[in-house]
């Protein structure tokens, strides 16, 4: 019989400990909203695969979300591949020395782990469990302990209810700080904090930007208050509606200069007036 | 005829309009309509879509100024009316603190539209609650290259230093802009 409820009632972690203790084997859904669910199959008590809306479970995109691929790469590799499973996919590429059979569970590891700890920031929803239910057959499984997973979740979700305080509305644009005494030279910045900088706008409220880089709330908040820390970026006071509409990108450059001389005939008449 | 076009934006009853009118050599072509709400203590009426000033700079050449509608629920237009412009000209009125805000608002917005020279306006320098541009500068948090200029709307010499200033600022930055290639 499947176990059903609410996440309010019950987190994502006390249905892993339950998971965890009674060494379940089963598919745990998780539905967050109408667009939105994610699926965890466990094999006695071990998370074994995730599987999230939206996203591709395949083998090759996962090990690109997960850095150990280039897009160009599993596109060639999908194009040259005749196979049609996961599991063959990996031994093709292991036979082809492309990846080695460590980098691909390690790959497959890292994409379960970063799904479920997205998992840990949805506070409401619905979830059921369904005993004995398990991952077709054709894709990579991994076994992960849930005892780091429980600890890391609880982690996660203090450090999300701290970001939630740092940065309670999502509704509100940023800007860049005019702070002269930053040391620019000295900030690295990652590739996420790039794509969050390049739509920095007054018009562009921070969910917005959330949602066309695909970002959940945890994401976004986090990549946010790294840059505030960092003194780089400001919020705003609210300037647009809430919405889900596409953030506008940065202004275009500005227009070519009209020439010299109009400028000067400009100033020369306006001198006179 | 080769035309060149200047916004001037700015808050509510900054001055917009006095400030086309005080330098066009037409009759401004106002779209203004009588205020129905609470703004109404502070003016009769408002500018709705823009106005239009021209100043003839020689036979192939004319300089329009656009002015914005201030109030916020007409902030659609400005995006459409800084299409292709030189610069702009961010008019605050110096005596009515309250509006600074709303100013640096504006100039924000503004300045994600396109990436052209700006100066600000200090406006109503001839009100004794006026704040002098410099304390204008800091209270709307500018940087301290942007200027920020005495200006008295109403005056005609005071607006032609401010449109001087900004095309000084505008020559500048075509200054730092690479060489095109000479055309052959």
């Amino acid at each position: 019989m499947a176990l059903k409820g609410n996440l309010k009632d019950v987190s994502l972690n006390q249905l892993l400990n339950l998971i965890y203790l009674a060494h379940k084997t089963g598919a745990l859904t998780l539905q967050r909203d109408s667009n939105t669910t994610a699926r965890l199959y466990f094999k006695e008590g071990k998370l074994i695969q995730a599987a999230m809306d939206g996203q591709s479970a395949r083998l090759t995109d996962i090990l690109v979300q997960v850095g150990k691929l280039t897009a160009d790469q599993a596109k060639a590799i999908r194009a040259r591949a005749q196979v049609d499973t996961d599991k063959e996919l990996g031994l093709l590429m292991i036979q082809n020395n492309v990846l080695s059979q460590a980098d691909i569970i390690q790959g497959v590891k890292n994409y379960l782990l970063e799904s479920v700890y997205t998992l840990f920031t949805w506070h409401q929803g619905t979830f059921r469990f369904d005993p004995n239910v398990l991952p077709p057959p054709e894709r990579i499984t991994v076994a992960v302990n849930l005892d780091h997973l429980i600890i890391e979740g609880s982690r996660r979700v203090q450090e999300w209810e701290h970001l939630r305080d740092e940065l309670p509305d999502l509704d509100v644009p940023l800007k860049f700080a005019e702070r002269p005494d930053i040391n620019i030279r000295s900030i690295n910045l990652s590739v996420e904090q790039w794509k969050v900088i390049s739509f920095i706008n007054s018009r562009n409220t921070i969910r917005q930007i959330a949602n066309f880089l695909k970002m959940d709330e945890f994401q976004i908040r986090r990549i946010v208050y790294g840059l505030q820390t960092a003194g780089l970026v400001d919020v705003m006071p609210a300037t647009t509606p809430p919405g889900g509409g596409p953030p506008v990108p940065l202004p275009p450059p500005a227009p070519p200069p009209v020439g010299r001389n109009v400028l000067l005939r400009v100033i020369d008449r306006i001198r006179k007036i | 005829m080769q035309t060149v076009k200047m916004v001037v934006t700015g808050p509510f009853n900054s001055g917009k309009t006095a400030f086309i009118g005080s330098i066009s050599e037409i009759p401004v072509v106002r779209t203004e309509r009588r205020i129905t709400d609470h703004t109404r203590s502070i003016k009769e009426q408002t500018t709705v879509a823009m106005d239009f000033g021209r100043i003839t700079i020689d036979k192939d050449l004319a300089l329009y100024l656009f002015g914005t509608p201030g109030q916020k629920r007409f902030d659609f237009m400005w995006e459409i009316l800084s299409e292709g412009m030189l610069g702009f000209i961010v008019m605050v009125d110096s005596a009515r603190p309250e509006t600074f805000r709303e100013a640096r608002r504006i100039l924000d917005t503004f300045r994600t539209y396109s990436n052209t020279p700006f100066v600000i306006a200090a406006n109503k320098q001839d009100d004794e609650d006026a704040w002098p541009p410099e304390d204008l500068k800091i209270a709307l948090g500018l940087d301290q290259d942007v200027r920020v200029l005495p200006c008295i709307a109403t005056q005609k010499e005071s607006v032609k230093s401010v449109l001087l200033e900004l095309l000084y600022v505008i020559l500048e930055n075509a200054a730092e802009e690479p060489a095109h290639p000479r055309r052959r």
